[in-house]
């Protein structure tokens, strides 16, 4: 199981950046000043944009610690925290 | 001894639940209501406002949650449970009595708009702290092997929150006419004025309790954090459990909830055009059942563990959601016009637009031979001899369902919102075991509200994108929170053990 959950996090350190790729792509695609619906508005684009990026880092960061097995052994008691 | 100790307790679970339930019940009703909000506050073709309400929308949900977490969190780890959560009952239930003050834009213009923003942030801002604050409280009293069941309450809170706030505003909407419930000053109003006589009733039970013992315990000793940020995000060892918490459980446990108790109710209203008062009262219902598995669900959490029951939960999900879904489209798509269809009333009502152009609504109410129905609205434009100047286009709404079909969707909400207890019934006692005594506040308040209020709040909004992008598939925006939940079910089940902490006192 700890080979997994390190083999993993190589896919968690892709995924960081995929999803703001993503993100950015449908900003660009979908923000249009003379449409009328929430996808069109930039405010919500900046928005999301900016509060997923520092998600998508802690996921890239979580693969980091995984492909490091970090999460090989959970702490069992607050002393290991 | 023992029955005042299981009385005491009640008192603990009755305070915090209460209060908790008060702040979701103040969150809903503006969300609830927003249709009735952007008409008073929000008009059409004004651009300022236009902004102003994005940000009422977006902002509240997705930035200050999350900073309300921070900020209250921390207090919560320096001066205590009460006092902080005591501070977001205040301030949740002052802002949301304040909404129902502010006069329309109407009457004092962009100051109306500005006014409800900066309420709705400060009622974002609250909810961000209180839920880490009533769910740690209640922890921090509960013994080992009944943690998951009395923080189970805490979580029946947001659902019946739900409940009040539905219920609230039919009985205010049933009692009077549309037109009065929907001016200026009208009924609308009321549902945000009542909070304050809950806040009030909840704040004089919540002043009477007792700190929690483990942070009084911790503050006798001087053992509390100094910086409880720095401790819970800069601190390698911590920060790694905060990250797989949100991305092992609450990521998952967000969208599961969201998707069961609003995109449900949304998609029946939009996509299925299901006349107002089934879709509420099927929700209704089906949380009226479902709401005592928050209860069970945490009882059982203490028996087996918490990991399987929320994977189980995500994992019904994953495999049931369009399905289900399919099945309320299909079965509204079906109530249309064929040759058993009777007309049961025809209505005209004419009205008169700001360029003084006449409209006639036109509505022709149908019922078919299984009880089921519908209405055909066209609203023509008539020029001044009362001709048709332009014809509109016949559009099919309000949907009807028969008996039979009624109880079948109550019965697929409910089943949406079991897996929402599955995930979200032991959640509060897995975060509370994850994390010490003194940076706990912090620690489980950010990773629930980024996946509540992020990862959940999204799911409309990524809905409406995935829909425009790919409009062929009307069920295509539940891939986002099948996606999420699919991601979060492999971290959990791979990264997450199922281990009951039998020491939350360190």
């Amino acid at each position: 199981m700890n080979a997994l959950k390190k083999a993993l996090g190589v896919l968690w350190l892709i995924a960081g950046p995929a999803v703001i790729f993503f993100l950015v792509q449908g900003a660009v695609e979908h923000i249009d000043p003379k449409g009328t619906k929430d996808i069109n508005s930039p405010v919500v684009w900046i928005i999301i944009i900016a509060i997923f990026t520092p998600i998508a880092l802690g996921l890239m960061i979580f693969g980091w610690y995984a492909l490091r097995g970090e999460y090989d052994h959970l702490p069992e008691s607050s002393s290991e925290i | 001894m023992k029955n005042d100790t299981a009385s005491s307790i009640c008192k603990v679970i009755g305070a915090s639940s209460v209060g908790t339930m008060i702040e979701w019940y103040d969150f809903y009703i503006f969300g609830m209501l927003a249709k009735t909000i952007s008409v008073q506050f929000f008009p059409e073709g004004n651009t300022t406002a236009a902004l102003l309400s994005t940000l009422a929308i977006f902002a509240a949900g997705f930035i200050v949650r999350p900073f309300g977490a921070l900020v209250f969190g921390r207090l919560g780890d320096l001066i205590g449970r009460k006092y902080t959560f005591l501070l977001t009952l205040v301030l949740m239930g002052g802002s949301t009595f304040l909404i129902g003050l502010v006069p329309g834009y109407k009457s004092i213009g962009i100051a109306a708009p500005l006014l409800v923003l900066l309420l709705r942030l400060l009622q974002g801002l609250a909810l961000g702290g209180e839920y880490g604050g009533a769910a740690t409280y209640v922890a921090e009293h509960a013994p080992t092997h009944r943690r998951g069941f009395f923080t189970s309450w805490i979580q029946t809170t947001a659902t019946l929150g739900l409940f009040v706030a539905l219920g609230v505003i039919m009985l205010v909407k049933m009692n009077m006419p549309d037109e009065q419930f929907n001016t200026e000053w009208g009924g609308w109003r009321y549902p945000f004025w009542f909070s304050i006589l809950l806040v009030v009733v909840s704040i004089y039970i919540r002043m009477k309790m007792h700190e929690s013992p483990l942070f009084a315990k911790l503050k006798s000793e001087g053992k509390t954090s100094a910086n409880p940020l720095r401790e819970s995000f800069r601190n390698k060892a911590n920060f790694k459990m905060v990250l797989l918490a949100l991305f092992g459980a609450v990521m998952g446990q967000g969208v599961v909830w969201y998707t069961g108790q609003f995109y449900a109710q949304s998609f029946l209203e939009t996509k299925c055009t299901l006349e107002f008062e089934q879709s509420r009262t099927v929700m209704l219902w089906a949380i009226a059942f479902a709401t005592p598995f928050f209860l069970f669900f945490g009882w059982l959490s203490d028996k087996i563990g918490r990991k399987w029951i929320m994977m189980l939960g995500m994992l019904l999900g994953i495999l049931t959601y369009r399905p289900i879904f399919g099945y309320f489209l299909e079965t509204t798509q079906a109530i249309t016009k064929n040759a058993e269809a009777k007309i049961s009333g025809i209505t005209e009502e004419y009205t008169e637009t700001s360029t003084g152009e006449r409209i006639r609504t036109h509505t022709t109410v149908y019922s078919l031979a299984d009880g089921s129905g519908f209405r055909e609205v066209q609203r023509d434009t008539l020029d001044t001899g009362g001709a048709v100047k332009a014809a509109g286009p016949v559009i099919v709404a309000e949907k009807h369902l028969s008996s039979s079909q009624y109880w079948k969707f109550a019965g697929l909400v409910f089943l949406l919102i079991l897996y929402v207890t599955m995930v979200y019934g032991p959640i509060a006692a897995f975060l509370v075991e994850i994390f010490p005594t003194k940076i706990r506040y912090t620690s489980m308040s950010l990773p629930y509200h980024i996946g509540n209020g992020v990862f959940g709040g999204l799911v409309p909004f990524i809905g409406l994108l995935l829909t425009t992008s790919f409009p062929g598939d009307p069920l295509v925006g539940l891939w986002y929170p099948i996606g999420v939940a699919a991601l979060c079910l492999v971290i959990g089940v791979i990264y997450l053990n199922n281990r009951i902490d039998k020491n939350v006192e360190d």
